[in-house]
């Protein structure tokens, strides 16, 4: 009697609204929900002007009341990794934002300073800000607005410290939603995928399906945990905690779409400024996951800051898989009824 | 300022966004350095090198704002001809008394002109035109406590007054003039001998020359910002002064976007000072009496009155605050009670109270909200204080090492102390979060911001408000019917404070009205403008009258940004007078114009009749920008139009101090206390007037010692808050930064064979503590004098107690002070490092003192109860 | 029985829209009645950082009479609504489980803590400054009047409200103690 079966569309990869890979227009009202559904939300997390605080880290759990854990995860311990100023170590049932610290260095030459007129000297920009009137103070100042850091001459080294605040990816494809035989992962309706703890068994088949290795089991609890993108706080319109804490808009919330193009714009400006590695990571809506609802702007390769450099939907080869497997089946049931056929000879 | 006030540095984020140049000088590549545009390694304790080559590359290049100097500073008044500067006396301007250890200021005067220093800096030396050297003044000080006061504090938020005009020239050629004599004695702060002091390579120190001269002027301005880190040095003072001059050259001050914006450490810190738990001053930085000059009220205002620009007041201000402290009791005929002040007779600042309290002279202390026995620089000698009490009380939200000593001291383990030894009765007192109670807090750039009680605090925590009014109420019951005079100060106070809720928590609302003054009426008064000399006035706080003017609590404004313009001058209400930047008269030219469309901000409005702008005008208001005061005039009406610096005693910004500082009128380089190299720019070492404070529990690292031959330097980190107290013990904040860490070079680590994680033992003449090792190239030596000099990075947020606990890195610091304040030098000492952990027990005292003895040092070994005398004090 | 068959997810799965089980269809009672705790908050009240002196505003909101929430206020022109680690840890600092509520009293050459009495400790407390205040007595200095005590000091933190340091200034000066200092100088 159960409708998810081998045949059924989606896992033949031929139904346009409910695939399990490639672009989704609407991943909400696929799921179910009424066509008034709210937009799909998420988080542009613009690494560029991380300043590796962990507000986000520390206003999430003050939220979502987390245990401590030490950097393996480990309830009420403490550690220090060694790895720079990140003693988080990943994202994990207790940790739902993660800072990643990468230190880099390389050796320069300094340039000589140009001396001339005003203007023409080095660390002068030409005077395009705005005369000081007394406009009102942009209620959020977006960080597509804002300039970038890139590598920091320090003496005859230049230092990079790259920061990057990591949360779930509320992939439009959701292996680990996927794969929940409880129901427990769902999609919301703001498009977020999001554990039911009520619902959740422990079984754990969700953690191997994350391609990110983000959703995670509390090691006393045995059910797992990960950001909900404070779907609580979503549905009384208020922001996600680390987002409202995030003291340079680092972690921006919002509508996808919207969020889409302020970071297609940034990259642009970053681009344009000759910064080096600048990158979009989970933007694009072919890639393995068809795309993030969590993305981020990147100053270096994804596997600088842990990330997989290609992350693909576990679930992916899923139809292919049971194609397998039906064929198998079908042989085996014939092999089956050719034995009684055979017997009836 | 990413690190430690990261919310803060949302503005720099934007002001770059919009075109500014991030600049980044630190010892390490920090948070900040990561988001700036250019990182300036540099030693620490070189900051005065550095800004002096910016000094020098400003007045060589003529990139000052000449019109603005002109107009503002007192870069035209003429000095007297019996100057000296460091540059003709090696490192000492003319003044110096070598026994004493102290300047007398009288050749730093202008020609012909006295300028006194405020009143209530009465220790250091009142020069006159008479040439009158303190000297014959000091010969009758045979106190044994005797100490020179914080100086520069005692001048209040203004400096000395000034008894009249200097002799001016305006072309500034003069060879006497403040100018020339900056000009001359900076001239050897070469790009080349930065790189000599500091380490920083030519080419990058001419990028930043370039990048603030470039962006500063008429039509754009630069501002610098400092955390705290830069008064923790012996010439904490001299820093700040370098970066006035500096901005004042370049006519940043008073200016949109300009300014020195100290970026302080605790939400209060600011009213700490305005309304001050110090020592030497009273609210509104008005001095504390002193036993030998201020027999009366009048002689205590004598110097004040009379002078140049708001200090004139002083004794409205002075006869205001008495009124408010003890009312009724306070009349003429009793000079309003100015006997019931105690009196100062030289420095009695917190490490001269530790060191008089290892003697066992000081039986009681109060400490509320503060942890010293790992906050303090040179810790164990807290710690050590702390156990020669009679008694001791402790007010804090959790059980703080200040409060257990007498259990887990690191002195217990070494066996220096023994818990049945120490004689100190503690009481612990649990006290209200800042969600319990009422109050403001002053932050950083002078805002008064109101925080309400949100709910009852638990168990037996309370508000300091409710600690301090009930215990005065107990104690003027207690002493109720006495006949003693001495009670009298305690019985005539007016302590009548309304209380409510189930604790009877007193009115913070009824205090704060009381601080911010009521007329002869009794209604709330406006401002300090209303305040009056004849006892008709009451006033807690002068620089804090009016915000509760309206008999509203202006503190408590919370309109929206969002409704309202970039000053926002509804959110809350700054001191004075709800002025947002200080001095702005200075943001128009000498006519009262903009200097530019861009940076316009207050203007003078012919057709009005006074000053406009968005904020309000830090100056009186109709008087117009060509106003010349009469002869005769005093107080705010002696200045004139273009005197912008109002507090200032000639209205003008300081390029040159002829009065008021102790350790000279300009700032020049000395090495710190503890330096692993020689001052290259004269043969004076360190600051010849710090202050020393010695005995078996406070040595010092011998300058250029090979057994101690590293730069430490301490910091806070964004995910920790000072001596740990309000971090250490929550866990979310704990487990970020969970264990004590050094941070050393690469090079460093190869050198002294440190292993990235494992452990290290770091060693002064102090003590020996051991951290985690962090080896990253964030550190890096520098090439100074000819060799390398290795610095190590040591966060000071560990101590015994809490989630996350560790060494104290204030363990290591000893203290030796600057001369002005009394702040100690904490940002830079020498130090050992080696791989390993440290010795334990009795051990680690041997260890020690093998050092000691290695250096050349006397010897730290303690007596009983850690007790050891006072050897020497400066 | 309608109303058990129409919360069954399968049932719905079955009849819904979200055949395939992974939105609308499996919803749990829980999270279809989940309300944040900022919104069934008795009282939202607005406080400012107790930490650095940036001054970030802050909304406390207050449930039963316990603070469940700690967040920035988007209203102020400083912080905009936002916080750092340490702010946002602001409720835990409020509620944290080693925070002391009791009075604890170690007496001279004691070995533990002993529980005293808020108001014994007040007295107690009182009685000491008055004792130590007439030990310690200088009516004169070098035969200048000085009128204070050197035996009674303070160290005050910087987290302390104005009016709080007011009142500490006001009485200790009253009382004659003059090493009164702050964090402020340190």
């Amino acid at each position: 009697m159960t409708a998810i079966s081998s045949a059924s569309a989606a896992f033949r990869g031929q139904d346009r609204g409910n695939r399990l890979f490639g672009p989704v227009p609407d991943v909400t009202g696929d799921r179910g929900y009424a066509d008034d559904h709210p937009a799909r939300v998420g988080f542009f997390t613009d690494t560029s002007v991380c300043i590796g605080c962990k507000a986000c880290e520390v206003a999430c759990k003050e939220w979502n009341l987390l245990p401590m854990d030490d950097a393996e995860g480990t309830v009420d311990a403490l550690g220090l990794t060694g790895a720079s100023y990140d003693n988080t170590g990943m994202l994990g049932a207790n940790s739902w934002r993660h800072v990643a610290f990468v230190e880099q260095s390389r050796a320069v030459d300094l340039p000589m300073p140009t001396v001339g007129p005003p203007g023409a000297a080095d660390g002068q920009r030409p005077l395009e800000d705005p005369p000081v009137v007394h406009p009102q103070v942009p209620a959020s100042a977006t960080t597509a607005e804002q300039s970038a850091p890139s590598q920091t001459a320090s003496g005859d080294r230049e230092i990079r410290w790259l920061m990057s605040s990591d949360v779930c990816k509320h992939c439009t494809h959701a292996a680990c939603l996927d794969v929940c035989p409880t129901g427990s992962l769902f999609r919301t309706e703001f498009g977020t995928v999001v554990v039911q703890e009520d619902i959740c068994n422990g079984c754990g088949y969700c953690v191997p399906a994350c391609p990110y290795g983000v959703i995670d089991q509390r090691q006393d609890d045995g059910r797992v945990f990960k950001c909900t993108l404070c779907y609580d706080r979503l549905t009384d319109g208020l922001q996600p905690a680390c987002a409202s804490a995030c003291p340079t808009e680092s972690i921006q919330f919002g509508d996808l779409d919207a969020l889409q193009a302020r970071a297609d714009q940034r990259l642009a400006a970053l681009q344009e400024k000759g910064v080096e590695g600048a990158r979009l990571y989970g933007r694009d809506e072919t890639d393995g996951v068809g795309g993030a609802g969590a993305f981020f702007l990147l100053l270096d390769e994804p596997e600088v800051y842990g990330l997989p450099p290609d992350p693909v939907v576990t679930t992916r080869d899923l139809p292919a898989m049971w194609r397998s497997v039906g064929a198998g089946a079908a042989m085996v049931l014939g092999l089956i009824a050719s034995a009684f056929v055979g017997r009836r000879r | 300022m990413a690190e430690a006030h990261p919310v803060g540095f949302q503005w720099v984020m934007e002001a770059k966004a919009r075109g500014a140049t991030v600049i980044h000088v630190d010892p390490r590549f920090t948070r900040t350095s990561a988001l700036a545009d250019l990182h300036v390694p540099l030693r620490a304790g070189s900051d005065i090198a550095f800004l002096g080559g910016l000094i020098n590359y400003v007045l060589q290049h003529e990139k000052e704002f000449r019109e603005y100097v002109v107009a503002y500073t007192n870069a035209a008044a003429i000095l007297r001809e019996d100057f000296q500067d460091t540059e003709d006396l090696d490192g000492l301007f003319s003044g110096y008394d070598p026994e004493k250890g102290q300047y007398d200021e009288t050749t730093w005067q202008y020609e012909g002109v006295e300028v006194t220093a405020a009143a209530g800096q009465r220790q250091s030396p009142k020069p006159g035109a008479s040439g009158a050297s303190v000297g014959a003044e000091s010969g009758e000080d045979s106190d044994a406590e005797e100490h020179e006061q914080g100086a520069s504090e005692q001048s209040g938020s203004g400096g000395p007054p000034v008894g009249g005009k200097p002799r001016r020239d305006e072309t500034l050629q003069h060879p006497r003039c403040v100018f020339q004599v900056l000009k001359r004695h900076y001239a050897r702060y070469t790009p080349e001998m930065v790189h000599e002091v500091c380490g920083v390579e030519p080419q990058l120190f001419l990028k930043v020359a370039e990048a603030l001269t470039s962006n500063s002027g008429r039509e754009r301005t630069s501002a610098f910002v400092y955390s705290v880190g830069w008064t923790h040095h012996t010439v904490g003072v001299q820093y700040i002064r370098a970066a006035s001059v500096l901005q004042a050259l370049l006519g940043n001050m008073g200016r949109p976007g300009g300014g020195i914006l100290a970026l302080r450490g605790h939400a209060s810190i600011q009213g700490s000072t305005d309304i001050p738990t110090l020592y030497n001053i009273l609210p509104g930085y008005i001095p504390m009496p002193s036993a030998r000059e201020d027999a009366s009220l009048d002689d205590f205002v004598a110097e004040a009155a009379g002078s140049v620009g708001y200090w004139g007041n002083m004794k409205k201000y002075a006869v205001s605050l008495l009124k408010a402290w003890w009312g009724e009791a306070a009349q003429p005929g009793n000079d309003f009670c100015f006997d019931y002040l105690p009196r100062l007779t030289g420095d009695h600042s917190s490490y001269q109270t530790v060191a008089q309290q290892i003697q066992g002279t000081v039986p009681g202390y109060f400490l509320v909200g503060e942890n010293p026995a790992v906050g303090h620089a040179n810790a164990k000698m807290a710690r050590l204080g702390l156990a020669n009490l009679e008694w001791l009380v402790v007010r804090d939200l959790q059980l703080i090492e200040s409060a257990t000593f007498w259990a887990n001291a690191p002195e217990i383990e070494t066996g220096e102390l023994a818990t049945e030894e120490i004689g100190t009765e503690v009481f612990f007192l649990p006290a209200a979060a800042h969600v319990e109670k009422d109050g403001s807090f002053t932050n950083t750039q002078r805002l008064l911001q109101w925080h309400s009680q949100a709910v009852e605090p638990p168990g037996d925590c309370r508000s300091d408000l409710w600690f301090y009014f009930h215990l005065g109420r107990m104690i003027r019951e207690k002493l109720a019917g006495s006949t003693d005079p001495r009670d009298r100060p305690v019985l005539d106070l007016t302590w009548d404070y309304p209380t409510h809720g189930p604790v009877d928590e007193p009115s913070a609302h009824g205090v704060l009205r009381e601080i911010s003054g009521t007329g002869p009426d009794g209604t709330a008064v406006d401002g300090y403008t209303a305040l009056q000399d004849d006892g008709s006035t009451s006033c807690g706080c002068w620089i804090y009258s009016g915000v509760f003017a309206d008999e509203v609590n202006q503190a408590n404004r919370k309109k929206p940004h969002t409704e309202q313009d970039l000053v926002a001058a509804e959110w809350g209400w700054a001191w004075p007078m709800n002025r947002r930047i200080l001095y702005n008269r200075a943001s128009a030219d000498p006519d009262g114009k903009p200097w530019s469309e861009r940076k316009k901000y207050v203007y003078w409005d012919e057709d009005a009749g006074r000053w406009s702008g968005p904020d309000v005008p830090d100056f009186q208001a109709t008087k117009r920008p060509d106003h010349v005061p009469p002869e005769g005039a005093e107080a705010e009406d002696a200045l004139g139009g273009t005197d912008p610096f109002i507090m200032q005693g000639d209205g003008k910004a300081w390029l040159f101090v002829p009065a008021g500082l102790a350790d000279g009128p300009m700032p020049t380089h000395y090495e710190p206390a503890e330096s692993p190299v020689p001052n290259p720019l004269y043969s004076r070492q360190a600051n010849p007037s710090r202050k020393e404070l010695r005995g078996a529990w406070n040595r010092a690292n011998p300058a250029m010692s090979d057994a101690f031959p590293f730069v430490v330097t301490t910091y806070r980190l964004t995910e920790h808050h000072t001596a740990g107290g309000m971090s250490r013990t929550l866990e979310y904040l704990a487990e970020l930064q969970p264990e004590f860490f050094c941070e050393v070079s690469p090079q460093l680590a190869a050198e002294r064979g440190l292993e990235h994680l494992g452990w290290a033992t770091l060693v002064s003449t102090r003590s020996a503590i051991e951290a985690r090792v962090l080896v990253t190239e964030r550190m890096r030596p520098l090439r100074v004098a000819g060799r390398e000099v290795h610095q190590i990075g040591l966060p000071y947020h560990w101590g015994r107690n809490g989630i996350t606990t560790g060494d104290s890195a204030n363990d290591l610091l000893g203290v030796v002070m600057d001369p002005n304040v009394h702040i100690q030098e904490s940002k830079v000492a020498t130090c050992d490092i080696r791989p390993g952990r440290r010795p334990r027990g009795p051990a680690l005292v041997d260890f020690v003192e093998g050092y000691r003895r290695r250096a050349g040092v006397e010897t730290g070994l303690l007596g009983r109860n850690g007790r050891a005398p006072i050897e020497e004090r400066s | 029985m309608k109303t058990w068959l129409d919360a069954w997810p399968v049932f719905r799965q079955l009849t819904g829209s979200d055949p395939s089980g992974r939105g609308e269809a499996v919803r749990s009672k829980r999270t279809d009645t989940l309300i944040p705790r900022t919104a069934t908050a008795d009282r939202v009240v607005q406080s400012i950082c107790p930490y650095c002196a940036v001054g970030c505003s802050q909304r406390v909101f207050v449930e039963d009479e316990q603070v469940v929430q700690i967040e920035g206020d988007p209203d102020s022109p400083i912080s905009r609504g936002r916080l750092c680690p340490k702010g946002a840890a602001s409720k835990s600092l409020v509620t944290s489980g080693t925070r002391q509520t009791k009075v604890k009293y170690r007496r001279p050459h004691g070995t533990e803590w002993e529980d005293l009495d808020l108001d014994t400790a007040m007295g107690m407390i009182a009685d000491r400054v008055i004792t130590t205040r007439r030990e310690t007595w200088q009516d004169e200095v070098d035969g200048k009047r000085v009128n204070r005590t050197m035996g009674i000091a303070s160290l005050g933190g910087a987290t302390l409200d104005n009016e709080e340091n007011y009142l500490m200034k006001k009485l200790y000066t009253a009382l004659g103690a003059v090493q009164v200092e702050n964090q402020a100088r340190i």
